[in-house]
C-alpha cells in the first residue's frame, strides 16, 4: 500500500508535443553580439536612422549592465558570443499573400495547430507568426486595416508607422530598464504590432504564435500595442520550440499603452520547450512585460499560463496612472521535473481611485522551484487606492519548492492593500473521494489542479483556455503515480 | 454477489476488525450497526479500498473477483459505490465536470463509448428529481459550501448517477435534520432493485425505518456479534448496545455471524 | 561611510586585552565577516526598506569602553524600572555591558544562575557557550550583525535550571549614557533553558541624554524540551535612539515560545525575530504591535524556519503609522524537506494614519515540503468608517472615537502580553501614545 503512495512522487518523461524541428532554409548570422551584429540587424532590416542610434545605444548600456541576481533560479553563466541573434527562414521576397507562403512553413504551423489558411481559421482570431528572428505572416490584415486597426510585424511597422513607433517604442520599458531589456532593446529582430484607434473594439481576437526553430539562436522580439481612447483588444500569444539539448534564451520586450477609457486584455499560453526530465536543455524566458494605463478609466489585463520553459524570469507589470483605472493580473505557473520560475507582477498605483487585482496560483511537482513575486506600490497620490492579492501555492510531491515573495509598499492613508496567500497539497481524502468514483488519479490530479487552476483559466478566452487545460494535464502527466 | 471471510484489517498497528463474514446477494438490504468505535466506517472503507488500512487476514470477493486485488477505482467501476459519511470539498472542481468524468471512466472501463453533452444532461435531470437537487449545486465546486444536507444528497445523487451494484451508505443519516432525512431515504428507496445491494452503515436505527432491512448486524470490537432480521434494529433501538455488550460478555469467544 | 579602520583599532585592544578562547575565537570571525561585508546597504534584500548607513554619517560613537563605568544616579535607573520590579531579577546593562553591581537577582541559585560571559566560558558552563553562542550568525550574515559578533565583551549568561519554574520575572534594563557623546551599546547575551524550565523575560531601553544612541543587540536563546521561554521586549525610547535588535530563539527540544515585541517611539529600529524550530512537535507564537508617530522607522524582521516535523507556528504582527513615520514588517516562513505536517500561520495587519507616513510589508514563504498548512495575510488599510461613524451618532467626538478604535485594533496583541502587571503598564504606554486620558 504504502508502494502506491510513493507512486506520488514518481517523475518520468513528459510528451513534450512540439519538440519537432523544421527543415527549412534559414538565414542566419554569425555567433556573437558586437556592434557590427547590431548593424547588420538595422541593415537587414532596412530601417530607419534612428533605429540603429536607438539599437546602439541600448547596446551601449546593456554592456554596462549586470544580469539581474535577485530572482530564486539558478543557471550556468549565458555566453552572450555564444547566441546566434538573427536567424530568419528564406523567403522569396515580400509575401503578397499568404498564399505564397513556403509551404514547408506552412505544415510546420498545421503540425502546431495553427492555420493559416483565413478560411479554415475559427472567425474571430488573425495571428500573425513568428519564426525564430522574424515574422513570416500574418493574417486577416486587410480585413483589419478596413476599420482602422493595424495589426502587422513590428519590421513591417517600423517601415510603414515610423510615427507611431518612434512615439511609443521604449515609453513603458525603457531600453535600460532592466539587462535583458537592454538586450533586447539592442538586438531585437521583429515582433507584433497592433494599434487600435479611437472607439474601434477590435472585432475579433489578435494572436502571436512564436516559433524557435533554429539551432543555437536566441528570440528576441518586441511587441507593441497601443489602445486609444475607448477601444478594446484582445491579444493572445503562444509559443514553442524543438527539443534541444542546450538552453535558448528567449528575451523578449511587450509594452502596452492603454489611452483614455480603453481596455487591453492580454493572454499567454508560454509552452516552450522546458527541458528533459533531467533539466537538461529548454528554454531561458526572460522577458519583460509592462503595460501602462495612461488614460482615465482604462484597463490592462494580464492572463499567463506558464507551463513552459526550463526558467521563467517575468513580471507582467501595470503601471496605473490614469485616475481609476485598473490593473489585473492572473497566473497560473505550473513547474514539472527541474524547471524554475520566477514570476509574478508590479502594480504601480499613480493615479486616483485605480483598482488592482491579482490572482496567482502556483503548482509545483516534482524537482522544480516555483516562486511567486509581485510588487503592490500605492505612491501619494494614488488616493482610494485598492489592491487585492491572492497568491495560492499547490505542491506536488516533497522535493519540489514554493515560495511567495510580495512586496507591499504604501504611502496613502486612503489606500487599502490586502495580500492572502495559502500553501497546500492536495489531500488523500481529494483523491481518494475521486477514486471511489472510479476516477484514476492520473485524471484524479489533473481535475483537482484545474480545480485549483479555475479562476484563472475563466479569464482566458474560450479557445485559449481548452488549450490551457489540457496544457496542464499534459505536464502534470507523470508527476504523480 | 459480495462475499467476505474472516477479514482482519489494522490501521498504524492498531488492529480495528478482528475476522468479519458477511456475504450479501443481490437485490439485499443489509445494515450494520454497532457502537462507536465498533469497526463500522473502517469497514467501509477496507471494502472501497483505502490504502491506509492494512488487511492482515481474509479476503473478499465481488461479483466472483478478488476485491482486495483491485485499486480503488476499479473497485468503483466494477460496481461498489459507497456514500460517504464526510464528503470531501474539492475546489474548483464542478459537480457535474466531476460526475461526468466518473461517469465516463466507468464506461470507458466496460468499453462503452463516453456519453455526449446532451445524453448526459437528460440523464442528470432525471436523476437529480430523485433527491431533489438544486440545479444550482451542480455548477458549484464540489461540495465546496455544501450544508450537511447538500452533502448527502448529493452523495446519493452520485450513487443514481453510477448505477452502482453494491452501495454503501456510511452513517448517510448523521447530520441530518428529518426531513433531510426523509428526500434521502426516499432517494435509496428509488434506487432498490433486484440486481442492486444496499449496505447501511448506522448508529441509529431511525433511518431504518424509511429503509427496511431484510438483514440486521451488529458488529462490537471489530466483529459482527449478532444477525437477525429487522427487528433486531428495534430491539437495538430499545435496550441500546449496552445489551449486545452483556450478551457478549456472558458467550465470550463464540463468534456470531452468518455463514 | 563607515570607517572600519576605527573599529578595527577597537577590535585589535579588545582581542589583545581579552584574548580568551572561545570567545576571541568567535570575535574573530565576527569582524573578518564585518570588515568583508561592512554595513548592510538597501542593495541587500534584507535590508531593502531600513538604511542605517545614516546612522554613522559623519558621526563618531563611543564605545562603552571609552569611559570606564559612567555613573548613573539611582533615579535614572528608577526611571526605567518596571511595574513589580520588587519581585523580579533586574539586570541591568549600561552601554551595552551587563553591570553585576547595579543588578539584582532574587530567584535563588538552584533556579537562576546570572553569569558575565566571559565567567560562563570559563567555569561550568563552557558546553553550553561552546555550542550555543554565536549560532545567530548561521542565519544572519550581515556586516552589523557581524558588529555586534565582533564585540562580543560584558555580555550575559543567563542560565534557568532543570524543570525550574522562575517565580520572578527575569527584566532587562538598558540604559544609554549620550550626555556628553553618541554611544554604541553593543550587548550580547546567551539564555540556556534547561528542560522542564519556564521563565518570563522582560526587556526595555533608555537613552540619557540628547546626544544619539545606537544599540546594536544580539541575544540568543536555547530552548529545551518541554522549556517554556515568555519574551516581551517593550522599546519606548526617545528620537534619538536607534537600534538594530536581534533575538535568536532556538528551541532545540520539543518547547513552547512566545514572543511579543512592543514598538512606540525610537528612531531607527530594526528587530530581528528568528525562530528556528529544531525539534519535531515545537510550538511558537510571535507578535509584535508597532505604534510609529515623528519620523521613527520600525522594522520588523521576523523568521520562522521549520526544520522538523509537526511544528506549529502562528505570527501576529500589527501596526498603526502615523505622522512623518515607516512601518516595515518582513516575515519569512521556511519549511524545510523534512519539516512535513507543519503548520505556519502568519498575518499583518496595518493602518496608515498620514499621507506622510508609508508601510512597506513583505510576508514570504519559502516551501519544499508538500504536507503542510501555511498562510500568511497583510492588509494595509484606515479605520473603520461605518464603526467611527457609530460611534459619532453616539455622541463621541470624532477624536475621542478614532482613539477608541485605536486602542481596539491594538487590543489583540496587548492581550498576548500575560504578566498582568506588565500588561497594565504596556496598556497605559499605548493610551498615552493615542492621547487618552485615564
Amino acid at each position: 500500500m504504502k508502494e502506491e503512495l510513493n507512486t506520488l512522487e514518481q517523475t518520468v518523461l513528459n510528451d513534450y508535443k512540439y519538440g519537432f524541428v523544421t527543415d527549412i532554409d534559414t538565414d542566419i548570422v554569425p555567433k556573437g553580439i558586437n556592434e557590427t551584429l547590431i548593424r547588420l540587424i538595422w541593415a537587414k532590416k532596412n530601417e530607419p536612422d534612428w533605429m540603429l542610434d536607438w539599437r546602439l545605444k541600448a547596446y551601449t548600456q546593456w554592456q554596462k549592465m549586470e544580469e539581474p541576481k535577485w530572482p530564486n533560479v539558478t543557471y550556468p553563466a549565458i555566453n552572450y558570443q555564444d547566441i546566434i541573434y538573427y536567424a530568419a527562414p528564406k523567403q522569396k521576397g515580400q509575401l503578397k499573400g499568404l498564399d505564397e507562403l513556403d509551404p514547408e512553413l506552412r505544415r510546420t504551423f498545421e503540425k502546431l495547430g495553427i492555420s493559416l489558411d483565413e478560411q479554415k481559421r475559427l472567425s474571430g482570431v488573425a495571428v500573425d507568426v513568428v519564426m525564430d528572428s522574424v515574422s513570416v505572416a500574418t493574417s486577416f490584415k486587410k480585413q483589419l486595416s478596413e476599420i482602422g486597426v493595424i495589426f502587422c510585424s513590428m519590421s513591417e511597422a517600423i517601415q510603414q508607422h515610423p510615427e507611431l513607433v518612434k512615439k511609443y517604442l521604449g515609453s513603458v520599458v525603457p531600453m535600460t530598464d532592466n539587462y535583458f531589456a537592454a538586450l533586447n532593446a539592442a538586438v531585437f529582430t521583429d515582433g507584433s504590432f497592433c494599434f487600435i484607434p479611437k472607439s474601434v473594439r477590435c472585432p475579433m481576437e489578435l494572436s502571436t504564435y512564436f516559433r524557435i526553430n533554429a539551432e543555437n539562436s536566441g528570440q528576441f522580439e518586441r511587441t507593441l500595442i497601443i489602445a486609444e481612447d475607448d477601444s478594446y483588444v484582445s491579444y493572445l500569444e503562444g509559443c514553442t520550440a524543438p527539443m534541444r539539448d542546450e538552453n535558448q534564451l528567449h528575451a523578449a520586450v511587450v509594452e502596452l499603452v492603454a489611452l483614455s477609457k480603453a481596455e487591453i486584455k492580454y493572454s499567454t499560453v508560454q509552452n516552450w520547450y522546458p527541458g528533459d526530465k533531467e533539466g537538461h536543455g529548454g528554454i531561458y524566458n526572460f522577458v519583460t512585460k509592462r503595460g501602462i494605463c495612461i488614460g482615465e478609466h482604462s484597463k490592462i489585463s494580464w492572463t499567463q499560463v506558464e507551463t513552459g520553459s526550463a526558467i521563467t524570469w517575468k513580471y507582467p507589470s501595470v503601471i496605473l496612472k490614469g485616475d481609476g483605472s485598473i490593473g489585473e493580473f492572473y497566473s497560473i505557473a505550473l513547474t514539472n521535473n527541474h524547471q524554475q520560475a520566477d514570476t509574478g507582477t508590479k502594480m504601480i498605483h499613480l493615479g486616483k481611485n485605480t483598482k488592482s487585482r491579482i490572482v496567482s496560483k502556483g503548482i509545483s511537482a516534482g524537482y522544480s522551484n516555483n516562486s511567486y513575486r509581485g510588487l503592490v506600490r500605492a505612491g501619494k497620490g494614488a488616493t482610494n487606492a485598492r489592491n487585492y492579492s491572492q497568491c495560492d501555492s499547490l505542491l506536488l510531491g516533497d522535493k519540489c519548492g514554493a515560495n511567495t515573495f510580495p512586496y507591499i509598499e504604501v504611502k496613502n492613508t486612503t489606500a487599502v492593500v490586502e495580500h492572502e496567500a495559502t500553501t497546500s497539497k492536495i489531500g488523500e481524502d481529494q483523491l481518494f473521494y475521486c477514486k471511489q468514483r472510479g476516477i484514476d488519479t492520473e485524471t484524479a490530479v489533473a481535475l483537482i489542479v484545474n480545480g485549483f487552476a479555475k479562476e484563472v483559466m475563466n479569464q482566458l478566452p474560450m479557445e485559449f483556455a481548452v488549450e490551457a487545460q489540457k496544457l496542464l494535464a499534459i505536464n502534470l502527466e507523470g508527476s504523480v503515480g | 454477489m459480495l462475499s467476505i471471510k474472516n477479514i482482519h484489517a489494522a490501521i498504524e498497528g492498531k488492529q480495528i476488525l478482528n475476522g468479519i463474514n458477511l456475504e450479501i446477494k443481490p437485490g439485499e438490504v443489509h445494515a450494520i450497526m454497532g457502537p462507536n468505535g465498533s469497526g463500522k466506517s473502517t469497514l467501509a472503507l477496507v471494502l472501497a479500498g483505502r490504502e491506509e488500512y492494512e488487511i492482515t487476514q481474509g479476503m473478499v470477493t465481488f461479483s466472483g473477483k478478488d476485491l482486495l486485488e483491485m485499486s480503488p477505482e476499479d473497485r468503483a467501476r466494477e460496481g461498489l459505490f459507497i456514500a460517504f459519511q464526510y464528503p470531501v470539498e474539492i475546489p474548483g472542481v464542478s459537480t457535474t465536470n466531476f460526475i461526468k468524468t466518473a461517469v465516463n471512466e466507468k464506461r470507458k472501463y466496460h468499453g462503452q463509448e463516453a456519453l455526449d453533452a446532451v445524453a448526459f444532461l437528460k440523464l442528470m435531470k432525471e436523476k437529480m428529481a430523485l433527491v431533489n437537487m438544486d440545479q444550482s449545486l451542480l455548477s458549484r465546486s464540489i461540495n465546496e459550501g455544501f450544508s450537511g444536507g447538500e452533502k448527502k444528497r448529493n452523495e446519493i445523487f452520485q450513487m443514481a448517477m453510477l448505477e452502482p451494484k453494491l452501495a454503501i451508505l456510511d452513517e448517510t443519516d448523521s447530520g441530518l435534520d428529518i426531513d433531510a432525512l426523509r428526500v434521502v431515504a426516499k432517494g435509496v428507496n428509488e434506487l432498490r432493485h433486484k440486481d442492486r445491494a444496499i449496505l447501511i452503515i448506522t448508529h441509529y436505527q431511525r433511518l431504518l425505518d424509511y429503509l427496511q432491512p431484510d438483514f440486521v448486524h451488529v458488529l462490537y470490537n471489530g466483529r459482527i456479534v449478532r444477525s437477525g432480521g429487522k427487528e433486531l434494529a428495534l430491539e437495538l433501538e430499545e435496550k441500546g448496545y449496552d445489551f449486545i455488550k452483556d450478551e457478549i460478555g456472558l458467550t465470550a469467544g463464540v463468534q456470531a455471524g452468518i455463514n | 561611510m563607515v570607517d572600519v579602520n576605527h573599529f578595527k583599532d577597537r577590535f585589535k585592544q579588545l582581542q589583545s586585552a581579552s584574548p580568551d578562547g572561545q570567545i576571541a575565537r568567535i570575535r574573530l570571525k565576527g569582524f573578518d565577516t564585518f570588515s568583508k561585508t561592512g554595513l548592510p546597504a538597501p542593495r541587500n534584500e534584507e535590508w531593502k526598506y531600513t538604511s542605517i548607513s545614516g546612522l554613522f554619517n559623519d558621526k563618531e560613537y563611543h564605545f562603552a569602553a571609552d569611559d570606564g563605568q559612567p555613573v548613573f544616579t539611582r533615579s535614572d535607573l528608577d526611571a526605567i524600572r518596571l511595574p513589580g520590579h520588587q519581585g523580579a531579577n533586574e539586570l541591568v546593562f549600561v552601554n551595552g555591558w551587563f553591570m553585576p553591581m547595579l543588578s539584582a537577582i532574587r530567584s535563588p541559585d538552584d533556579q537562576l544562575t546570572v553569569l558575565p560571559l566571559e565567567d560562563a566560558a570559563k567555569g561550568i558552563y563552557k558546553k553550553q557557550i561552546k555550542e550555543h553562542l554565536g549560532q545567530s550568525s548561521r542565519y544572519i550574515k550581515d556586516g552589523i550583525h557581524a558588529l555586534n559578533t565582533s564585540f562580543i565583551y560584558g555580555g550575559v549568561f543567563i542560565h534557568v535550571a532543570k524543570r525550574r519554574e522562575l517565580q520572578y520575572p527575569v527584566y532587562l534594563y538598558h540604559l544609554s549614557d549620550a550626555r556628553e557623546h553618541h554611544t554604541l551599546c553593543q550587548p550580547r547575551s546567551l539564555i540556556y533553558m534547561e528542560e522542564g524550565s519556564k521563565m518570563q523575560l522582560v526587556e526595555t531601553f533608555k537613552t540619557i541624554g540628547t546626544s544619539d544612541s545606537f544599540t546594536n543587540q544580539v541575544m540568543e536563546i536555547v530552548v529545551n524540551n518541554n522549556a517554556l521561554i515568555e519574551y516581551y521586549k517593550i522599546q519606548n525610547d526617545a528620537a534619538n535612539a536607534s537600534q538594530v535588535s536581534t533575538t535568536h530563539i532556538r528551541q532545540i527540544g520539543r518547547g513552547y515560545a512566545h514572543a511579543v515585541t512592543i514598538t512606540l517611539n525610537g528612531g531607527i529600529i530594526r528587530n530581528n525575530m528568528n525562530l528556528i524550530l529544531e525539534a519535531a512537535g515545537n510550538e511558537a507564537h510571535l507578535y509584535g504591535l508597532y505604534m510609529l508617530k515623528g519620523h521613527t522607522h520600525a522594522d520588523n524582521h521576523t523568521l520562522v524556519d521549520n526544520r522538523e516535523p509537526g511544528c506549529l507556528s502562528n505570527q501576529l504582527y500589527k501596526g498603526i503609522v502615523d505622522d512623518n513615520a515607516t512601518g516595515v514588517f518582513n516575515g519569512k516562513i521556511m519549511v524545510q524537506p523534512q519539516a512535513q505536517k507543519t503548520n505556519a500561520y502568519q498575518s499583518n495587519k496595518n493602518i496608515l494614519l498620514s499621507d506622510n507616513a508609508g508601510i512597506n510589508t513583505k510576508p514570504q514563504l519559502e516551501i519544499f515540503a508538500d504536507d503542510v498548512k501555511c498562510s500568511h495575510g497583510c492588509t494595509v488599510g484606515q479605520l473603520d468608517e461605518t464603526a467611527l461613524f457609530y460611534l459619532r451618532t453616539r455622541g463621541i467626538p470624532i477624536e475621542n472615537a478614532r482613539a477608541m478604535l485605536l486602542e481596539a485594533f491594538t487590543e489583540d496583541i496587548l492581550d498576548q502580553v500575560k504578566p498582568k502587571l506588565l500588561r497594565k503598564h504596556v496598556k497605559q504606554l499605548i493610551r498615552e501614545h493615542l492621547s487618552i486620558k485615564k
